[in-house]
């Protein structure tokens, strides 16, 4: 099973809407609720992180029996040193973002704990792909 | 305990969302940083924050938590009313401060849970 979504940048009112679909299809789909949480709590931070940082996204989502594949790809941005925004605590999140209680460093972290397999590639001044995959057999 | 029983107990104002009043209470979380909550907050959670905007209803739907309290008199931004009424997630207010409203939230809880609180 295939969905795609779209994201625009900067639009926080939508933030969150792809990760509620999601997270009711794999609930039609009868996914074990803790995986669901997974996968909903990883892909909702990558989508904000769309929002927040970059211009516009898609977020490509694939179902097979045996895993979840997420991919999120934005035109934005970029991030220079991935390693570095891996780190809990660091942001390059504007002012702005942080009010809302967004951009405390958590995101990527968030992102790596809740998924199985994660792949960031980026290219400064063009964009960021991520990949989460997380297994479905136990 | 449920949500319902939970206002009466700690006089909260209910600004929306109460079709969900009867949700039963696992527990609280204390946060004003979306991802922590994200991150940590459990299901049937009640999540007490001074953040009022929509982004916190969409958090609140996405971990599954029994209800929101806002903080210190705060009023939730319209589209965040929204969002809790077609959730159905109660969406409370006090005026206390969170320190304050937690600790209570906190008793009630061990209480309910028989559990003996020593300090």
């Amino acid at each position: 099973m295939h969905f795609t979504y779209l994201i625009t940048g900067g639009n926080f009112t939508h933030a969150g809407h792809a990760s509620s679909q999601v997270k009711r299809i794999l609930k039609q789909l009868n996914v074990n609720p803790v995986t669901i949480k997974r996968i909903v709590v990883a892909l909702y931070e990558a989508e904000v992180n769309v929002v927040a940082h970059a211009y516009r996204g898609n977020i490509d989502v694939d179902i097979e029996p045996e895993r979840v594949l997420v991919l999120i790809t934005d035109e934005g941005p970029g991030i220079a040193d991935i390693e570095l925004a891996m780190k809990e605590g660091y942001s390059t999140a504007s002012p702005k973002v942080r009010e809302m209680g967004f951009g405390a460093g958590m995101g990527l972290s968030n992102m790596k704990k809740n998924s199985d397999k994660l792949i960031i590639q980026s290219q400064v001044g063009q964009g960021t792909h991520v990949e989460l995959t997380t297994f479905l057999t136990q | 305990m449920n949500v319902s029983q939970l206002v009466e107990t700690l006089n909260l104002t209910i600004f929306s969302g109460s079709r969900g009043l009867n949700k039963p209470i696992a527990g609280g979380y204390t946060s004003d940083l979306l991802s922590d909550v994200m991150g940590n907050a459990e299901e049937g959670d009640v999540w007490i924050t001074l953040q009022t905007h929509k982004n916190v209803m969409a958090i609140a739907q996405l971990k599954d938590l029994a209800a929101v309290v806002l903080v210190k008199g705060l009023k939730p931004d319209a589209d965040t009313l929204v969002q809790s009424e077609a959730e159905g997630i109660p969406l409370l207010g006090t005026n206390e401060p969170a320190f304050d409203i937690t600790g209570k939230l906190y008793k009630l809880i061990a209480n309910d849970s028989g559990l003996t609180i020593s300090l």
